[in-house]
């Protein structure tokens, strides 16, 4: 087991952190401490102040992505999540009903991302279907290639990562402390604001994890509904790949790996984790 | 096959049971130890062939199977996959296809090795656009950027220089080449297009698009540099550093305005977006225009005043390929130029690099059509053979000698390139 955990992911990740700290040049990683992979990341953040570098506007940017996709998935996950718990009595239903959350995987990403121009493009369905009734006289651009595309193939996609956990708390929740509240005169609101969604913390933590680990290191689904042209941090190391310039994209890989974990710690000190599991 | 190499091995391990000479002992161990049959002649020819899809197609594989016995085994990867896969897994592929502007990266790497000129019967009949830059009837053509001939030969077997006179060490074999430009809607636009300006004009605002690899986007947008008499580039495929700011600063004043729609980096991407009308001016491949031209689409590779950025690209083989592999990838790069996939090549809107064996495989028509820009006198048909153009159509651009004679650049990797990735970041989180 420590073997497997050490082999495959302390190793490469260690391997990261070496590599992030060397020279490179067109062909090849030079082995020799150097720390331009970083220096050239952070390149213009002192110089230009007050004007916002590449790299945190790429942060911004990201975590802005980020944080809406995350509001957006835990609303629509915990409704979700609530609906199949406490309405739908039979578990051949609840089971049948989460299968159905997976259909977005059922197909490839690049087949999915196609599937989109049809739906939202210039001449899409969306558009047509809003001229015929009258609603706009010109399309709407911003329904593709654009934040708003970004966002909703994100919510389309990861809502499921919300549902799942969110769903296993709430059916471990113990029926008679509802009913207990009830009879205490709660409304069904307290009820919610006051029992579930504490004992639900735990669903609700591992939720957003997933979440936004997958957002802060996504470059694909981000290039193909944002057309290419909105910078996130997986898409800098994408294109310093690409250029066979190895040690700089481990440095950002390092940085977008620094970033992500103190997201997680701030949000693993909301409720201790291991206890709950 | 199975069958013959087991009474083989038998039959050696019965003779080593019997002690028999030492020598036939030697030979039966090897065999038995590698596994392969006796009869060394009886291997399977197999080509592992790296490449991105422009040539690998099904039917040449085929044909290439019926006239030489060679089994080519595609291992098919984006442009920057190809380049990566190279520097990193040598040993995982025997010949490799790629372009020109790749050998900045791939040739000091040191790990492919160029082919001996002398081996390749056509080597002589190249046309002359690889070896000296000019057109067969001798007139010049562009030369900025990674242009094939200033790359073509190396000082040596194994060297990691390039030479800048003729040798026998050839870096790539030449394959195939095109002079890409904008791909156009006619019937949106409704108006003649012939300069590249056009791309950058805001009677396009979010209907323009470019190819999102950064070393050639930026000399797309160099090209609307030039035309509208922004900047004269001394090399717009090898730019200083105050030449890249000024390019990315002109674009990305028209991102910030709108002007693209999105960029694409795949085949199917640019058929998609111009299909769909979602853009109607984007730089584009020969045979994506050709794609959607056959879904009834008006879709057209527009000649520019200007010029063509042009892009060529041919075989070398990996450093780790010796002996009879060497040889069956002699075989396979004779065969490929010896006409028939050149004339496949032709068809699909491509040029080939000997451009005489080509002509002996098209029918008259076909050669008057695609290689001298008269009007078809029958139906053109794609070699699969879909129609692709009525009788009395015009090739976009002409004739070989108008369209390869008019190119203003070559694909390339510039020395400022890693000044140049950081700017592209830059411009796209701008």
């Amino acid at each position: 087991m420590m073997l497997v955990f050490g082999l495959f992911f302390l190793l490469p990740l260690v391997l990261v952190v070496i590599v992030s700290a060397w020279d490179y040049n067109e062909y090849e990683m030079l082995p020799g401490f150097s720390f331009r992979g970083y220096t050239d990341t952070f390149e213009g953040c002192l110089s230009d102040w007050p004007n916002i570098c590449t790299i945190f506007k790429t942060y911004l940017k990201t975590l802005k992505l980020c944080f809406i996709t995350w509001v957006l998935t835990l609303g629509i996950g915990f409704t979700l999540a609530y609906f199949l718990a406490f309405h739908v009595r039979s578990i051949t239903w609840q089971i049948t009903l989460s299968l159905i959350c997976t259909i977005p995987f059922w197909t490839s990403n690049v087949i999915r991302m196609i599937a989109w121009i049809p739906l939202l493009g210039r001449n899409g369905v969306v558009n047509q279907g809003l001229m015929s009734i009258g609603a706009i006289h010109e399309p709407l651009e911003w329904l593709l290639f654009s934040e708003f595309a970004v966002i909703l193939a994100f919510v389309h996609l990861f809502t499921f990562f919300m549902v799942v956990p969110i769903f296993n708390s709430m059916i471990r929740i113990d029926r008679s402390l509802i009913e207990a509240a009830t009879d205490a005169g709660a409304s069904s609101w307290q009820t919610l604001i006051n029992v579930i969604i504490p004992l639900a913390k735990p669903g609700i933590v591992i939720g957003s994890i997933f979440v936004i680990t997958i957002v802060m290191g996504d470059f694909v689904t981000i290039g193909v509904m944002g057309g290419q042209q909105i910078a996130s941090a997986g898409k800098i190391i994408e294109t310093r790949l690409n250029a066979l310039q190895f040690p700089a994209a481990a440095a950002n890989a390092v940085i977008l790996l620094g970033a992500t974990i103190m997201i997680i710690m701030g949000l693993s000190r909301l409720v201790d984790i291991r206890k709950e599991l | 096959m199975t069958d013959a190499s087991k009474t083989k091995k038998g039959l050696n391990r019965r003779g080593l049971l019997k002690g028999a000479a030492g020598s036939l002992g030697l030979a039966a161990g090897s065999g038995v130890i590698t596994g392969f049959p006796y009869v060394i002649s009886a291997e399977p020819k197999v080509l592992r062939y790296l490449g991105t899809a422009v040539n690998e197609g099904d039917d040449i594989a085929k044909k290439c199977f019926a006239d030489t016995g060679i089994k080519l085994e595609y291992i098919t990867a984006t442009t920057d996959d190809v380049t990566k896969r190279v520097v990193t897994q040598p040993n995982s592929f025997d010949v490799l296809d790629t372009e020109y502007f790749s050998l900045k990266k791939l040739v000091p790497s040191g790990n492919i090795q160029g082919l001996s000129a002398k081996k390749i019967k056509e080597f002589n009949n190249i046309t002359p656009v690889f070896t000296k830059g000019q057109l067969p009837n001798g007139k010049k053509i562009g030369d900025q950027g990674t242009a094939p001939w200033k790359v073509l030969y190396l000082e040596g077997a194994g060297s990691k220089v390039f030479s800048k006179t003729a040798t026998d060490f050839v870096t790539l074999i030449p394959t195939v080449y095109n002079a890409d430009t904008l791909g156009i809607r006619p019937d949106l636009i409704k108006r003649p297009i012939n300069s590249w300006a056009e791309l950058l004009n805001p009677e396009f605002k979010g209907k323009a698009s470019i190819l999102n690899i950064p070393s050639i986007g930026i000399m797309d947008a160099a090209m609307v540099v030039e035309a509208t008499g922004q900047h004269k580039y001394a090399d717009k495929g090898n730019m200083t550093k105050a030449e890249i700011d000024l390019t990315m600063k002109i674009l990305t004043e028209a991102k910030k305005a709108g002007q693209f729609r999105a960029f694409w980096k795949d085949f199917n991407e640019s058929v998609n977006l111009m299909a769909s009308g979602e853009t109607v001016i984007q730089s584009m491949w020969s045979p994506a225009v050709t794609k959607v031209r056959s879904q009834g689409i008006a879709c057209t590779f527009q000649p520019l005043k200007e010029g063509y950025r042009s892009w060529a690209s041919g075989f070398c083989v990996s450093k780790g390929v010796t002996g009879q592999k060497l040889d069956w990838a002699y075989e396979f790069v004779n065969w490929f130029l010896s006409g028939w996939a050149g004339a496949y090549l032709n068809r699909q809107g491509y040029y080939s690099a000997v451009l005489s064996t080509a002509k002996a495989n098209m029918a008259a028509d076909e050669w008057a059509y695609w290689m001298e820009g008269k009007p078809a006198i029958k139906d053109i048909k794609a070699p699969d053979g879909s129609l692709l153009e009525k009788a009395g159509a015009v090739r976009d651009g002409g004739s070989y000698d108008d369209r390869m004679g008019n190119v203003a650049c070559w694909n390339a990797v510039m020395d400022e390139n890693d000044y140049m990735v950081r700017k592209w970041n830059e411009f796209i989180a701008a």
